[in-house]
């Protein structure tokens, strides 16, 4: 079994070469690297937005949204009209533990009630912490990036900036 | 007997002797381990390694993975043979200690002068090989078995070449004495020019490949690890130990990789010796000078450790067999002819 | 107990694999020999052992139950189902988005390009076609997950052969197409990007000269790997003549992708099937090997990864303008029919046979997975060689556990 020198001697080169290249590890928790804008992260909740429609807690594919709505009488807007009934959120409760991040119900929502956020950082020791309420969601809302520019040759989106 | 001005009994100087090689094991598998496991390693896969114990740059991991072994459950597997399974990782450290004892770390700091020191070192190191078969064995453990047994191959088929290797270094020094070999080293001269000794190096090259490529497979180091393979048989023969018993096997991985880079450091660098410095500057400087001699020699065998591929067991025994023992015969020949002739 | 009782016993690979005991056997022993397949008679010098479900080597929960003669292989018998999850059962009850979601998980390395056969199942179902940015962007992604799960395979066979630094390098060149995947769809594993009619979003600003960056890097990291893993000595001496797999046998098997094309077949999906997304317009090369063991499978998926890249500059040079969605409902139901679309994912060849009824959602989905097909050829594969050329293998079929087992 004669052995060719090179192959052998070429692969010492290159893990000499890269040992004095420098690491590439980013040293959490001290260094923390920055997700893209679109990460998908967290979900952010809108509360003024929503009115209980229910399609993003039946679009989920793990069924891990809780709504919980009543119906409220709101007095006319003008003179003369008829009293409006408004939904009002009781309950919204997104389970993070069964969260597979697929962001349908994000895409769903006709209200643009609720955002994705880049954010990461809330594990949890105990599974029943990763429910979050609504009060828990809607803190999310200031970690939502603004709706960046898309690539060129995009066709220009329809809907104005929320 | 007097060092360094002072009269001290041989029986003190015995046991501070012991005590040395007691601290020096575990000390160099700590140094070794760290230098090249930790950080080297990790740096030429691109990343750092541990960084935070100790604050800088980790250099606590070790310690911390030694104290955390020992509070550990000693776990015995209910099918193992109690005795055999709890004194074979004693063995293999055993063997690691023994061969320090011919070790010299300056021109009169040795355990023990022998005569026969290069043959009384390669034949102690020997020993784990019973250590291995006995951890494998009495694992009752089917991939421990597997991995004694391809141990227990490797580890024989290897021993001959490093024999052999080292013949050509006995040959030109005239002496098996370890103190022997590093002073004719060190008052040699090259074409009579005497400015760096005579290191055995330059003349025994194909012996000092010999006697590495053999190293590195007598401490089942990729690209001979298939005892050990990890991603087969996972730890091989040491897979059912756990605690301080594993703790035994690792300070005797990386203990027996000192001792082997110290004994090529002494065989073919020159040892502890400097060229030209005698006396009481040798006494003092001998230990660090080693030092650096044999983390050089470490440095090739773990550089080649974390680069190659491993080698399956027919055809490690086929290079040590049919490549590796003719070109030892070979060195061996020609530098008794030179030696004769010149 | 009744000695009649036959435990579950998978295909065998030779008759004599498994006897039945004839005689009263205690419950604790009926577990033991459904598990260790012991021979009663106690053939001498044979060894069983089960190489998993928990394994370094196997990738995932493969469970190889083995009939060793000191260290070769006698009979082989993979045992799957450890991550059976149910796919084509929880299809019947979700609509086509979360079915959508679900499917990245099958082969979750090269997450994308599960999704695009079933999103093109039902489009065509629906008689709809993506308009050409999507289908542009489309195979975009797809390449780049098969860059991504290249890399990665270029890595840890060098890792299930000995060498530890090779996986380091896959993991670390990974990233940066990882990067890229999150950066236009906001999941680095799980896209979870098509939609029936196009795509969810378009792609984010500078997209496009980031990924030209990036497919540099990626050439530059296929050459490290041609030097470091595929020129080193002892990785040839390891992987050539390991595991040959001829050309019809591994066809008649149902071996595909870089498998079948190191054994010499010269088949390719995105070349010689159906046309699916932007393919029929790039113009790439398909390599084959004539000998069909573990080095032709190495070499193969490490050009393979160089003509991903280029064909992504490909694509980054021709991507045109446009919308990234057809003109669809809010909420699709797609007419009743049936549908089956096949493509070259980065495992082999994987295919969707969508029967929908109208709804919603489909009615049932088959999965053919690659995997599955390239396991099934181990049992024969594995007579004969050492247990070190098993990992070898095992490493070089490349098969994900999730793929098999779905």
């Amino acid at each position: 079994m004669a052995f060719k020198l090179p192959g052998l001697i070429g692969g010492l080169g290159i893990t000499f070469k890269t040992m004095l290249q420098g690491a590439v590890t980013v040293q959490y928790p001290h260094e923390k690297e920055q997700p893209p804008a679109r990460s998908r992260g967290v979900i952010a909740l809108h509360e003024d937005n929503c009115t209980s429609c229910m399609l993003c807690s039946r679009a989920c594919p793990d069924w891990c949204i809780y709504i919980e709505g009543h119906k409220e009488e709101r007095p006319a807007r003008r003179e003369g009209g008829r009293p409006r009934a408004v939904n009002l959120l009781d309950r919204f409760d997104i389970d993070y533990a069964l969260c597979m991040y697929c962001g349908i119900c994000v895409e769903v929502c006709p209200f643009d009630a609720l955002f994705w956020s880049p954010e990461y950082e809330y594990s949890e020791p105990n599974i029943a912490s990763l429910l979050h309420n609504k009060d828990r969601l809607g803190e999310w809302f200031h970690t939502v990036p603004e709706v960046e520019p898309l690539e060129v040759g995009a066709a220009p989106v329809a809907k104005a900036k929320k | 007997m007097s060092v360094l001005a002072l009269e001290i009994g041989w029986g003190w100087m015995l046991a501070f002797k012991a005590l040395v090689i007691l601290l020096i094991v575990p000390l160099g598998a700590l140094v070794l381990g760290y230098t090249f496991l930790l950080k080297m390693m990790s740096h030429m896969q691109s990343r750092l390694g541990p960084m935070d114990p100790g604050g800088f740059h980790g250099w606590f991991q070790l310690v911390g993975d030694g104290l955390k072994f020992l509070q550990k459950e000693d776990i015995i597997p209910e099918d193992a043979d109690r005795r055999v399974f709890a004194f074979a990782p004693v063995i293999v450290v055993i063997s690691t200690f023994l061969m320090f004892v011919v070790i010299p770390i300056g021109p009169v700091a040795i355990v023990a002068n022998l005569d026969v020191g290069v043959f009384y070192a390669l034949a102690v190191s020997s020993l784990s090989v019973i250590g291995v078969l006995m951890a494998g064995w009495s694992s009752a453990n089917k991939f421990a078995l597997m991995g004694a047994l391809r141990a227990a191959g490797q580890l024989i088929a290897y021993e001959l070449p490093l024999l052999l290797a080292v013949v050509g270094v006995v040959m030109q020094a005239g002496t098996m004495s370890l103190q022997g070999i590093v002073s004719a080293q060190q008052n040699g001269s090259i074409f009579g020019w005497s400015g760096i000794g005579n290191p055995f190096i330059f003349t025994q090259i194909i012996g000092f490949l010999l006697f590495m490529i053999a190293a590195q497979a007598e401490l089942s180091q990729t690209p001979f690890d298939m005892p050990v393979a990890e991603s087969e048989l996972v730890a091989g023969y040491m897979v059912e130990y756990s605690g301080f018993r594993f703790l035994f096997f690792f300070i005797g991985e990386f203990g027996t990789a000192t001792a082997f880079a110290a004994l090529a450091a002494t065989l073919f660098l020159g040892g502890w010796s400097l060229p030209g410095v005698h006396g009481l500057p040798a006494e003092l400087l001998g230990p660090l000078v080693l030092f650096v001699k044999l983390m050089g020699v470490a440095f090739l065998m773990f550089w080649v450790r974390f680069t190659y591929p491993r080698l399956r067991e027919d055809q490690l025994q086929a290079i040590a067999w049919k490549f590796l023992i003719p070109i030892a015969l070979a060195n061996i020949i020609v530098t008794a002819i030179i030696k004769v002739a010149f | 107990m009744s000695s009649t009782e036959q435990p579950v016993t998978p295909t065998n690979a030779s008759p004599d694999f498994n006897p039945v005991p004839d005689f009263e056997v205690a419950p604790g022993m009926q577990r033991h020999l459904a598990d260790a397949r012991v021979n009663v008679e106690l053939d001498t010098g044979d060894m069983i052992i089960n190489l998993g479900p928990q394994h370094p080597a196997t990738h995932g929960t493969l469970r190889l139950v083995v009939r060793l003669d000191g260290e070769r292989v006698i009979a082989a018998d993979p045992v799957i189902g450890y991550m059976h999850r149910g796919y084509e059962k929880l299809t019947e009850f979700r609509t086509y988005p979360q079915v959508t979601t679900l499917i990245n998980r099958i082969d979750w390395l090269s997450s994308f390009a599960n999704e695009v056969p079933f999103v093109h199942a039902a489009e065509q179902l629906m008689e709809i076609e993506a308009p050409p940015r999507a289908q542009y962007i489309r195979t975009a992604l797809t390449e780049l997950s098969r860059i991504a799960t290249f890399l990665l395979f270029l890595g840890e066979m060098g890792l299930q052969v000995g060498a530890l630094t090779p996986a380091f390098y896959g993991f670390r060149d990974r990233e940066h197409v990882l990067n890229l995947i999150e950066s236009a769809t906001g999941g680095r594993f799980h896209p979870n990007f098509n939609r029936i009619g196009g795509l969810k979003d378009d792609l984010p600003w500078g997209w496009i000269a980031e990924t030209r960056n990036v497919m540099k890097i990626v050439l530059d990291a296929c050459d490290v790997f041609e030097d470091l893993v595929l020129g080193n000595e002892i990785f040839q001496a390891r992987t050539r003549s390991v595991g040959i797999i001829p050309g019809e046998l591994g066809a008649s098997y149902g071996v595909s992708g870089s498998n079948l094309r190191a054994s010499g077949v010269d088949w390719d999906l995105r070349r010689d099937g159906a046309p699916y997304l932007s393919y029929p317009e790039l113009d790439f090369e398909v390599f084959t090997h004539p000998d069909g063991d573990s080095y032709a499978r190495y070499w193969v998926r490490l050009q393979e990864t160089r003509e991903s890249a280029r064909m992504v500059l490909q694509l980054l040079d021709k991507m045109p303008s446009g919308p990234i969605m057809a003109k669809v409902a809010r909420i699709i139901k797609v007419p009743a029919g049936e549908s089956w679309v096949e493509t070259e994912n980065p495992l082999g060849q994987m295919g969707y046979y969508v029967v929908s009824k109208g709804g919603t959602g489909p009615f049932r989905v088959k999965i053919r997975s690659a995997s599955f097909s390239n396991v099934s050829i181990l049992p024969w594969m594995l007579r004969g060689v050492y247990v070190p050329d098993v990992v070898t293998i095992l490493a070089s079929l490349y098969f994900i556990l999730g793929d098999i087992d779905r």
